[in-house]
């Protein structure tokens, strides 16, 4: 290989690198199927590879490889249509549509990863489904990382992503950006793909999840795409709470594996620069007034975040974001999550009569956290026999190893204390 | 592409209906389907009698086996469809989400098969 080759084979790899997945949303829309247009990428970029070193690297690479990618797609279906009756209809459009909207014109690129993600995570797909082909497709993934992140077999992966992809053909899900009125809950669609790949990786606990740290990183990836093509306030906060949350991931363990409390972090060890990128897009998602959950979620974490100890946490602040998040999503969780913050505001006594009114109603009754909740508050109390009931029940309702080390370490400081003083 | 929007309802619920709201639901009904004609979606629709007057039939070994009710009990019954015209999903989805049954029971909404005939 000369260094002329050298060299433009390392532009060709920093352009599918940088672009490849833009070339393939445009493409997508050009060829108006998946596979196609997946082939026709890669071959628009082995094309590159013969053709750079001699003729040089093109003003506009991008624009570039998507002619390429198209010419060869409708070249393949041209000679393929000799032999295939059924093609000649296909390669009649194609002859009377030029390249439709510029290929290199920037706002026609963004439009098509757009539509991409919007296709991606179609609600008429099923959710497991909508996530392997974001992964895939938006995010350039190979089948085999999904899987392994997913843990899942990698057949089973693939099945996945070739049923969406059927889907999307035989019941014609559109390649579009959705309609104003349609864009809130299309948008929600997107935002719980982003939020699960998200939590798939957060909560995986140390040790054999470095694929799934990575995951993470993808999610975070995502949401800054989709917060730059479409700067909606609910999109701005997602961002800002996958950053709060993975400014404390290294704190969250300890070396051993065991869960550390938000109360007994490290806080020195917080990643400032996510917290301060959070808080800022925060502030910003507030400060449209026409912000929801995630937003109120991400101010909640800020506030955590922003505390220099644990003592010095504005609770009344976050039990005033709880109860916003209360009225605008009520769930029994949230509801769980702001007896909590009363009893750090009001003392322990508060918290307690709200998590047994919860429980009363029997909404959480499988729920572990709500019984290592209660659990909490009656130790703070004294009322060591309900703590150490309360500790055996969510002991039983957990299926995770670090959170039954920690509840069966909370119980064992129990029995160390004098017997039942309640 | 055609579409076929399947409507289910909970029928003790509508045949509970008081005649007021039952006559409005009707209404309602009426003016859905004015407006799908109009704008070109429809292609047809009827609603269908309850379930109790529904006969399964099967045929095995050449042997017609005739059985009372229902393909499958469920707590929602098929209880009429429209096929409609639609530009893709997104948009057979918003057709689909105006049918007023749409808000007490479900429309499924399943493209119609196209097969290339000589």
């Amino acid at each position: 290989m000369t260094q002329d080759e050298a060299r433009a084979r390392e532009v060709v790899e920093a352009v599918y690198r940088s672009d490849s997945r833009r070339v393939l949303a445009t493409l997508i829309r050009l060829l108006g199927d998946f596979d196609l247009a997946e082939e026709a990428m890669h071959e628009a970029f082995a094309t590159a590879v013969l053709r750079w070193p001699s003729d040089g690297v093109p003003d506009n690479p991008r624009a570039w490889l998507v002619s390429a990618g198209r010419f060869k797609a409708i070249d393949g279906i041209r000679r393929r249509a000799r032999f295939d009756a059924s093609l000649h209809r296909l390669v009649e459009q194609f002859d009377r549509e030029e390249a439709g909207p510029s290929v290199g014109d920037d706002d026609t690129v963004e439009d098509d990863q757009l539509r991409l993600i919007f296709t991606c995570c179609h609600p008429a797909l099923p959710p497991e489904g909508q996530i392997a082909l974001t992964l895939r497709e938006v995010c350039g993934l190979t089948t085999e990382e999904i899987a392994r992140a997913f843990l899942a077999p990698a057949p089973t992966v693939a099945q996945r992503i070739v049923r969406a992809k059927s889907k999307i053909r035989d019941a014609r899900i559109p390649y579009q950006i959705p309609a104003r009125a349609e864009l809130s809950d299309r948008l929600d669609a997107v935002l719980r793909v982003v939020y699960l790949v998200f939590n798939e990786g957060y909560s995986a606990s140390a040790g054999a999840s470095v694929t799934r740290h990575d995951l993470s990183a993808e999610a975070i990836r995502l949401g800054r795409l989709v917060v730059e093509l479409l700067p909606e306030p609910e999109a701005i906060g997602l961002l800002a709470l996958m950053l709060l949350h993975e400014s404390r991931r290294d704190t969250r363990t300890s070396p051993e594996g065991d869960l550390v409390l938000l109360a007994d972090q490290d806080r020195s060890r917080w990643d400032r620069a996510r917290i301060a990128e959070g808080s800022a897009l925060v502030q910003r998602a507030l400060a449209s007034r026409r912000f929801g959950p995630y937003t109120l979620q991400a101010a909640i974490a800020a506030v955590h975040a922003e505390a220099p100890a644990a003592e010095d946490t504005d609770w009344g602040q976050i039990v005033g974001l709880y109860e916003v998040l209360l009225r605008v999503e009520p769930s029994p969780v949230v509801e769980l999550n702001r007896a909590a913050a009363v009893a750090m505001r009001d003392g322990p006594a508060a918290g307690l009569a709200l998590v047994d009114a919860i429980l009363a109603r029997g909404d959480l009754g499988q729920y572990y956290l709500a019984h290592s909740a209660r659990a909490d508050l009656c130790r703070r109390l004294g009322q060591t026999e309900e703590a150490r009931a309360s500790y055996r029940r969510a002991l039983e309702l957990t299926r995770q190893e670090p959170e039954r080390r920690f509840l069966e370490r909370r119980l064992r400081e129990l029995g160390s204390e004098p017997v039942s003083r309640g | 592409m055609r579409y076929l929007c399947l409507i289910y309802d909970d029928e003790s619920t509508v045949s509970a209906m008081p005649p007021g709201a039952s006559d409005a639901f009707m209404q309602e009904y009426f003016s859905f389907t004015d407006a799908i004609r109009k704008s070109g979606h429809y292609l047809g629709g009827e609603a269908l009698q309850p379930v109790s007057t529904a006969t399964t039939v099967r045929v095995r070994n050449g042997r017609t086996a005739t059985t009372d009710g229902p393909f499958a009990e469920t707590k929602e019954q098929l209880g009429g469809f429209y096929l409609i015209e639609a530009r893709d999903l997104n948009d057979a989805i918003q057709v689909a989400a105006r049918i007023p049954s749409a808000r007490m029971g479900s429309v499924e909404v399943r493209p119609i098969m196209e097969f290339d005939r000589p």
